[in-house]
């Protein structure tokens, strides 16, 4: 367990490091969650009540989507592990007495720390006092902060699926793509899924990215409690261990590959 | 060929002062007033410790970098006003970066440099299978450039930096990390190059190998001043290097007693004599033999190494004195 | 002039038929740039499944911003995009291994990677375009007629603009790629929507400090005969090439002297 702290510790150490890079992250966002959240409001004018939001839920979705970008690393499409793959640096990686997974999780947890309270608190505060919307109760705070370490549960588990990947693969770019556009629209951060009419809604509602963004977004929202509550946070957390297993079968497999193959 | 002034340049390094947000404010001399003039068909090595100014006099020569002060000419014109005027007459090699694309095969590469430079088609062809044959480069001009060695990215790099044929060739650090083998064909090369086409050379470099294999002029350079400038003989007797005789007397004893000679070390039989500066050693060791059953005699040139340093320290022992 | 388009144009060709080298690889990225690019499109018409009307404006009215907005951000995207990647080129060093060779680094830094999966952003644009002048209810009139290429044009310079401003930006904050790409990005993004919906602050910033409605908005006005909900006088609607010609000299002039800061502090 130490060593996976260390590895968490070490992650946010080293983001935490790129100030200007943080600060200049936080401005897009946040001036992403401005635009999103005047179309959103364009939107409500037209329909009020539209998925049982109303217009202040919907500008705080707004921004909280832009808020979860960072810990949820929406645009990354995999992790770092994917350029030790190409390099076959991983080797070294396999060879370390520690798991693969569990490292790579421990420091993908690291950076989702720093992510949440240096990039994700700024863009939200900065929405919130924008447009006054006040922020909820102390349990519902807890609630969203559970869900939204599921969220980044997830997010690992699904990068690190395309990461491996490219044990297989000789350009792993496509993929990259193919995740980042499924992220971007199943998971809510182009519009909320309560909008996305009939069996489209009720896929996109219960595919795994909907994990990542929809669901803490809810729950900050309030929708969700008591029974309701435990009901998403076992959604979220089935995806996690489903994907979660797959990882470790794939690293197994990849293990098996590299033995035979060589890198 | 490269004509230097006076130069100065002076870097602006603004820090946060540990976790307090207050910012110090230094000012830095990398180039403290350099001059000197370097011929054609010149090979010149450029030497000195880590962040002395090597960098930024090559920046400054190239155009990268505009000088703080003083007048900076090369191959007729002046780098920071003439950037891409002076681009097409010199070639330049990084040795820790390549010039070369990293997602290109190297052949795909020299094309992009063939456009960039206007080098027409059949003068292309020509120069590059010229280099192709004298660098051999032909097994790995297929192969993007990021999956060579060092050694054939270095021959690479070589490559992109002639094709235009140019009279000068800068190269800073041409042979950090190379095997033996790779460092020797680059040294080979860059000598001929030098000997039968008349390029000058002008390189920076750690390694004194590459200074004792080619450059018939050394210049040092410490903080950011020119601590010596002249030929390689001659920066042995300035940094005050002295000869050393190791002599192998028949049986252990007191120090040797010779005029003008002092005796370094003893250890048993064996002594270690300095000669001084102007005087002969062959005078020393009839001298000795002389006086002494000698049973055996080695003269050991100062290394070259060892002279450097020195050099160094001195630099250092008199800025310390300075501050 | 003439010189750096040439230069430029070898360059492209030549990464061009590097990545041809691998079809598959290049049509699977063609593709997946497409799918990126559609993502906003996708959202309109998930905005149209629940309203006839945004903010007044039907589906087809914003079809035709979001055209006019992608067609000529693509293009200025495939021209100049890789600029945004200078922040890092400084980091790197390797920006000192352009300023070595005889082309402007601009140029080198706007063909790296060029391949026509730069294209995958143009062509759904082009496509909605097509199908948006088609069903949009206008009046066409000669001038009318002529603005259509008038704005793309424009449009095409005021993001070509955009993209080296916010190049030469990196110069001075060198990590500063992510905010750059809230103009960049984000007015690509903001232009494909009505621009009254969002805040009256927010757009006359974006009217008066970055020119972003002077990329379809105000001319898209004029074609789909409406009043400028912002009272903005009529000349505005005719205002756009003239506005790119400014920010193309102040973009000129944002680039040397980033460079000329580049060459003068060190980095």
């Amino acid at each position: 367990m130490g060593v996976y702290l260390r590895v968490a510790g070490y992650a946010f150490r080293r983001y935490s490091t790129y100030r200007v890079a943080t600060a200049s992250a936080v401005v897009t966002n946040t001036v992403f969650g401005f635009l999103r959240a005047y179309i959103l409001i364009a939107l409500w004018q037209a329909r009020p009540q539209l998925g049982g939001y109303d217009v202040a839920d919907a500008v705080a979705f707004s921004f909280l989507t832009q808020a979860l970008i960072g810990p949820v690393n929406v645009f990354a499409g995999s992790l770092e592990l994917t350029g030790r793959i190409r390099t076959g640096d991983v080797a070294v990686d396999l060879h370390r007495p520690v798991d693969l997974q569990g490292w790579w999780l421990a420091d993908d947890l690291g950076r989702a720390v720093f992510a949440l309270v240096f990039r994700g608190v700024p863009t939200l505060a900065a929405g919130m006092v924008a447009f006054g919307i006040p922020l909820p109760g102390p349990a519902t705070l807890a609630a969203f902060l559970g869900s939204a370490a599921l969220a980044v549960l997830v997010g690992f588990a699904l990068r690190y699926l395309v990461s491996l990947c490219c044990f297989w693969l000789g350009d792993e770019r496509g993929l990259h793509t193919v995740s980042t556009v499924s992220t971007m629209f199943f998971s809510g951060m182009i519009l909320p899924l309560v909008v996305f009419p009939g069996p489209l809604g009720e896929v996109a509602r219960a595919l795994p990215w909907a994990a990542l963004i929809q669901v803490p977004a809810d729950v900050f929202l309030g929708r969700h409690t008591g029974t309701g509550l435990l009901g998403v946070y076992a959604f979220q957390a089935a995806w996690a261990v489903a994907l979660l297993g797959a990882g470790r079968a794939l690293t197994r497999a990849a293990r098996h590959r590299l033995m035979i193959h060589g890198g | 060929m490269i004509e230097m002034r006076d130069v100065s340049r002076t870097f602006v390094i603004r820090s946060r002062d540990g976790r307090r947000l207050r910012r110090s404010r230094t000012v830095v001399r990398a180039v403290d007033g350099i001059s000197f003039t370097i011929g054609a068909g010149e090979f010149v090595g450029y030497l000195g410790p880590n962040g002395a100014g090597k960098s930024t006099t090559i920046k400054m020569l190239t155009g990268i970098l505009a000088a703080s002060a003083g007048s900076v000419r090369v191959a007729g014109l002046d780098p920071a006003r003439q950037r891409t005027a002076l681009a097409r007459r010199i070639g330049v090699v990084f040795g820790q970066r390549t010039t070369l694309w990293w997602d290109l095969p190297l052949r795909d590469s020299l094309t992009l440099i063939r456009h960039l430079y206007r080098v027409d088609a059949a003068a292309h062809r020509a120069r590059l299978a010229e280099l192709t044959e004298v660098l051999d480069l032909g097994p790995f001009l297929g192969t993007p450039v990021r999956q060579l060695s060092l050694g054939q990215r270095m021959r690479g790099d070589l490559a992109a930096a002639l094709l235009h044929d140019p009279p000068l060739l800068v190269l800073d650090e041409p042979t950090i990390g190379l095997d033996v083998i790779s460092k020797a064909t680059v040294r080979g090369f860059l000598e001929r190059r030098n000997a039968e086409q008349g390029t000058t050379v002008v390189l920076t470099t750690h390694d004194l190998g590459d200074i004792e294999r080619l450059c018939r002029r050394v210049m040092v350079i410490d903080h950011g001043r020119l601590a010596y400038d002249g030929g390689l003989d001659r920066l042995r007797a300035t940094a005050g290097a002295q000869r050393v005789l190791v002599v192998d007397l028949a049986r252990p004893g007191e120090p040797v007693d010779l005029p003008g000679v002092s005796v370094m070390r003893v250890e048993g039989p064996r002594q270690w004599l300095a000669i001084p500066q102007g005087s002969s050693a062959a005078a020393v060791i009839a001298e000795l033999t002389g006086r002494y059953e000698v049973r055996d005699i080695a003269l050991r040139e100062p290394d070259i190494e060892d002279v450097i340093t020195r050099l160094y320290r001195a630099g250092r022992g008199s800025r310390e004195a300075v501050q | 002039m003439a010189e750096a388009l040439r230069v430029y144009a070898l360059l492209a060709w030549t990464w061009t038929r590097a990545a041809a080298q691998y079809p598959v690889s290049m049509i699977m990225l063609t593709l997946t740039t497409v799918a990126l690019t559609l993502l906003d499109l996708a959202a309109i018409a998930l905005i149209f499944v629940h309203t006839d009307r945004l903010a007044g404006f039907s589906g087809t009215e914003v079809m035709f911003l979001y055209a006019t907005s992608l067609v000529p951000f693509a293009m200025a995207d495939i021209v100049l995009g890789t600029a945004e990647r200078l922040g890092q080129h400084v980091r790197e060093g390797s920006l000192d291994t352009m300023l070595v060779r005889p082309v402007s680094p601009l140029i080198q830094l706007a063909t790296e990677d060029f391949t026509p999966r730069r294209l995958g952003k143009l062509l759904p644009g082009v496509v909605v375009l097509a199908v948006a002048l088609e069903r949009a209810d206008v009046d066409w009139t000669p001038g009318r007629i002529v603005m259509i290429p008038l704005m793309l044009v424009s449009g095409t310079l005021i993001f070509g603009a955009l993209w080296v401003i916010t190049a030469a930006f990196q110069f001075v904050v060198v990590d500063g790629r992510e905010a750059t790409s809230s103009v960049t990005y984000g007015g690509a993004f903001l232009t494909q929507y009505p621009m009254h919906i969002f805040g009256r602050d927010f757009v006359r910033t974006l009217t008066f400090v970055l020119p972003l409605a002077f990329v379809n908005w105000q001319p898209a006005l004029y074609v789909l005969d409406r009043p400028d909900p912002h009272g903005l006088p009529a000349a505005a609607r005719f205002a756009s090439p003239a506005v790119a010609a400014v920010l193309c000299v102040l973009a000129a002039l944002a680039w040397r002297a980033g460079l000329r800061r580049y060459r003068s502090t060190g980095n």
